[in-house]
């Protein structure tokens, strides 16, 4: 009885507070700086100064003097010792797609820097103070070459070029739909608007810095890498196959607690290898933990797009077709997943709206700058913030509103499963039910009241929606359930969390399956060495990867222990049934518990041995067809006029998360989620001077985080539309937020400054932007009334 | 140089470096990791510790500039097997934390935070939490936390 009143309060569904908490809140929790390894020495990065150049000479010597430094190590160091780089994880031929030019980035940078941030040296010392300290005084003698950090500037005729082989600095480039027919429609269209529009480029700054130590053990020649990653399993196979070229078996990873990842953790870098081969070197473990500067410079960035975008409208106001000409900067190298981004931002621009004709391509563009690679949505927030931000410029030209346009286009949920152009089937859902309830949500109908409000103030108020759809998930994953002679069960997990709450989650619904009390559930991940294998978390792919896995792996749990049970009960296996955690004997009161069923399966002599040893079973899903979470986001803001600061007075939000396993982490996602995409909107951006190539932005001075006196309460409800592909009826929830905030802030900030004759801005909306295009405008209108004058 | 501290009521001494950080003679010297290093700018907050009391961010702050004082850190506010500080248990039951890695800062921040300020609107606390970053919860569960632990603290 006590195990299904377990169940029930922490079953499927239920707002379970997180059994992870505990550690954190007391200081306990173990993030890789907090490990400390008997005998450990001190890494740190030297990386250039310079944007693009040619290392003519490194002198190490006044460094190497310093009492404490163990060694230095450059590029031809790493050559010597025969360490391969990095290539990205997936180009764009790998899929059938046309070729493109594929970089291997080096653990160190040999004879030419390509980005400020490159790295150019490592140095070890018995402290990391020593380290940095001898850092200053290696002498690197660049020979500088011209940079280009923006991408106008690099797709320029005669621009620079990072590598020879790749012209124009063009990587590659994809493209989707049908250009003829689009073609077409534009040239019968009874209204087109164009857009350029930039996607601005962003850091993940999770507030753990990434950080690694590298062990190597000389008596059976195998590395240890303690990192801060979204996936061990990804950075070993990237490690092994390409740096060291070692089979996987000599190479354990181990990513402890993690401080948050946002896609920025997904893979390997280089300064993995880095602590790896000093550590083998060295004879010592070797840590590395960077400055939040060396972050802001180091980490791969996301975002950074230049679209051209268009849309042919009917009379009425119906899209006919949209077109657009996509470019993002992949920076110095294309590396880990930078093609999804790529990608996405194209595909997901039909978003919830019936699109007749599309086409878009979309370039990888090299810049002298830290690569991009993918950033919490990658991709669809750029695709959600085209569709709108045209929608709200079409809405103007026609004269229509917002709401008015976006029904006029929806898919409606009888139109479903549909197909879009660009190679997704929409399963599920039900767009305009979301505007509605998200209009209602908002107070649609006393808008006008605080609009007038807000002037009587001095303040523009303005309102915006962004709505969305997007992929959650990626790729295929397996989890593990395996139970311990006391009948306990860890799961082991081919996920890996990182503030996700997945101990929490996963037990949450292996104990209702399986009727295993929740307390006694263990959750194992991120270890190469416990976990036999997974592809981490990223891609919102958790919820129905991790959970259809390990729902398939409770089937096969309770199939086999059937056996067990049924020899317990002294009864034929086909007279048991497995009923809300009890094997029972049907047409009696006789029952056996999951637990009781498992610790029968570890006895060690008797019939019951004859049937194996241990319970354990491991389910793989796939992501084919992956999940469609959508939702409907609507934004007020108001403006100073006279400072140009923007404050984000409400914000709602309806979103179709499909089923929600555990609410109240789902609202924390959407929280979470809606602060960045609305620090994108105002407030972040990572900047290069343009001319010099150097790194504006490279502390939390100049980087604009949103704190908690920038954002307000949420006002969220969640529809849950089941999602008909998976048998938990999930959608992801993730990612949502960082989609659907962009372009519901903006184009609330534009509906704002129309009436001012603000018509356009690009993102952060911060004070000074906003305070110059309402100068602009005034300025505009001020000529346009003296010519005017007779 | 020495430094003489009571840190989580316990005295020690300490050879240090001149230069070396109270966040860092706190981590490296003494072990207490659970006050994190999230920028070196006084900007993210992650290093708050209590002082003498009072909230400060400990990577901001000379261990010698500091000799003979009371430092708590976030091991020092609950027993370790007794119960969590009603703060702890707040951040708990409003899911004010996601990754861990801003919440011994924000704790240390918010607890000094209601000292100061015990029946704060979320406005004010809003204000009050200015100097501590977090990336993942989007504050609104931390600044219901901080209310409820409020609550808990004036009765």
């Amino acid at each position: 009885m006590a195990e299904s009143t377990s169940a029930s309060q922490n079953g499927i569904g239920q707002s379970v507070r997180r059994v992870e908490d505990k550690r954190f809140l007391t200081g306990r929790g173990q993030y890789v700086d907090d490990i400390r390894l008997p005998d450990m020495a001190h890494g740190v990065v030297l990386m250039s100064s310079y944007a693009h150049a040619r290392i003519v000479s490194i002198d190490a010597s006044r460094a190497l003097e310093v009492p404490g430094v163990l060694c230095v190590l450059t590029g031809q160091d790493a050559v010597a010792d025969g360490l391969g780089g990095m290539p990205p994880l997936f180009m764009p031929e790998d899929m059938g797609g046309p070729k493109g030019y594929r970089t291997y980035r080096p653990v160190l940078a040999v004879d030419k820097v390509r980005c400020v941030g490159d790295r150019v040296a490592f140095i070890v010392a018995e402290t990391a103070l020593i380290a940095r300290d001898a850092a200053d005084l290696i002498e690197v003698e660049y020979d500088s070459l011209d940079s280009v950090t923006a991408l106008d500037d690099a797709v320029r005729p005669g621009a620079p070029l990072l590598w020879d082989e790749a012209a124009g600095n063009r990587c590659c480039e994809v493209a989707y739909g049908n250009a003829a027919a689009t073609d077409a429609a534009f040239e019968n269209a009874a209204h087109t608007v164009s857009l350029r529009l930039e996607s601005n480029r962003l850091c993940a700054n999770s507030l753990e810095p990434r950080g690694a130590i590298g062990q190597y053990n000389r008596s059976d020649e195998t590395y240890t890498l303690h990192t801060s990653s979204q996936n061990p399993h990804g950075a070993r196979t990237m490690l092994c196959a390409y740096v060291f070229r070692i089979p996987e078996t000599q190479m354990r990873v181990i990513s402890p607690d993690v401080g948050g990842g946002f896609g920025m953790k997904a893979d390997a870098y280089p300064d993995d290898g880095l602590v790896l081969w000093a550590a083998r070197r060295l004879g010592r473990p070797v840590k590395w933990i960077p400055t939040r500067g060396e972050s802001l410079a180091g980490d791969n960035h996301g975002r950074d797009q230049v679209v051209h975008a268009e849309m042919a409208l009917d009379v009425a106001g119906k899209i006919l077709a949209i077109r657009a000409k996509s470019m993002h900067a992949f920076g110095a190298y294309v590396v880990s997943a930078a093609v999804a981004p790529l990608n996405f931002a194209v595909r997901f621009i039909p978003s919830v709206y019936d699109v007749p004709s599309f086409f878009a391509t979309s370039a990888g563009i090299f810049t002298n700058t830290s690569p991009t690679g993918p950033y919490r949505g990658a991709g669809r927030p750029e695709a959600a913030y085209v569709v709108e931000r045209l929608l709200d410029e079409a809405a103007a030209r026609l004269g229509m509103a917002a709401t008015e346009i976006r029904r006029l286009n929806l898919i409606r949920p009888d139109q479903l499963p549909y197909s879009t152009h660009t190679g997704f089937v929409y399963d599920s859902g039900n767009f305009p039910k979301l505007l509605t309830e998200c209009l209602d949500l908002s107070d649609d109908i006393g808008f006008s009241d605080r609009r007038a409000l807000s002037q009587r103030k001095g303040l523009l108020r303005g309102r915006g929606i962004g709505f969305f759809i997007e992929q959650g998930s990626i790729f295929n994953d397996q989890m593990t359930i395996r139970f311990d002679p006391s009948g306990g069960l860890t799961i082991l997990a081919g996920t890996h969390s990182h503030g996700q709450g997945h101990a929490t989650v996963f037990a949450q619904l292996v104990s209702e399956w399986l009727g295993v009390p929740f307390e006694s559930i263990r959750h194992v991940q991120g270890d190469t060495d416990k976990v036999a294998f997974g592809r981490g978390t990223y891609a919102a792919r958790s919820s129905m990867l991790g959970g259809c896995a390990l729902r398939l792996a409770s089937d096969q749990i309770i199939e086999k222990a059937k056996s067990a049970a049924a020899k317990l009960m002294g009864v034929p296996v086909q007279d048991v049934r497995f009923d809300a955690g009890q094997y029972v004997l049907a047409g009696s009161d006789r029952r056996v518990s999951m637990v009781e069923a498992a610790r029968a399966s570890f006895i060690k002599a008797g019939p019951l041995a004859q049937l194996g040893v241990g319970l354990e079973a491991t389910g793989a899903w796939n992501t084919d067809p992956p999940n469609f979470p959508n939702g409907c986001h609507i934004c007020e803001v108001e403006i100073d006029p006279e400072t140009g600061v923007v404050r984000v007075d409400r914000y709602n939000a309806v979103d179709d998360i499909g089923r929600a396993l555990n609410p109240m982490i789902c609202e924390g996602q959407l929280h979470g989620g809606i602060t960045q995409g609305i620090g994108q909107a105002l407030f972040e951006q990572v900047i290069y001077d343009r001319e010099s190539g150097q790194l504006m932005t490279g502390s939390f001075m100049d980087y604009g985080m949103p704190r908690a006196d920038d954002v307000p309460m949420f006002n969220l409800r969640f529809s849950q539309t089941p999602c008909t592909t998976n048998p938990l009826g999930v959608k992801a929830v993730g990612e949502a937020g960082t989609i659907g905030a962009p372009p519901a802030v903006m184009n609330a900030v534009l509906d704002a400054l129309r009436p001012r004759g603000v018509t356009h801005l690009d993102m952060p909306a911060t004070p000074l932007r906003v305070w110059q295009a309402l100068q602009d405008a005034s300025s505009t209108s001020t000529t346009a009334r003296s010519r005017s004058t007779p | 140089m020495k430094v003489h501290l009571v840190v989580n009521e316990r005295p020690i001494e300490v050879d240090v470096e001149e230069r070396t950080l109270l966040s860092d003679l706190i981590r490296d010297h003494l072990g207490l990791t659970g006050t994190h290093r999230g920028c070196d700018t006084a900007q993210c907050g992650a290093c708050t510790v209590h002082l003498d009391g009072a909230a400060i961010k400990s990577c901001n702050v000379l261990a010698v500039q500091v000799d003979g004082s009371t430092v708590t850190t976030i091991e020092g506010i609950a027993p370790l097997e007794g119960p969590l500080h009603p703060m702890q248990e707040a951040f708990r039951e409003c899911h004010g934390l996601q990754c861990g890695f801003c919440t011994p800062g924000m704790v240390m921040s918010a607890i000094d935070f209601t000292r100061r300020c015990p029946n704060p609107t979320d406005q004010q606390i809003r204000d009050g939490l200015e100097g501590n970053l977090c990336r993942c919860t989007g504050y609104e569960n931390i600044v219901k936390a901080v209310s409820m632990a409020a609550l808990k603290m004036r009765s």
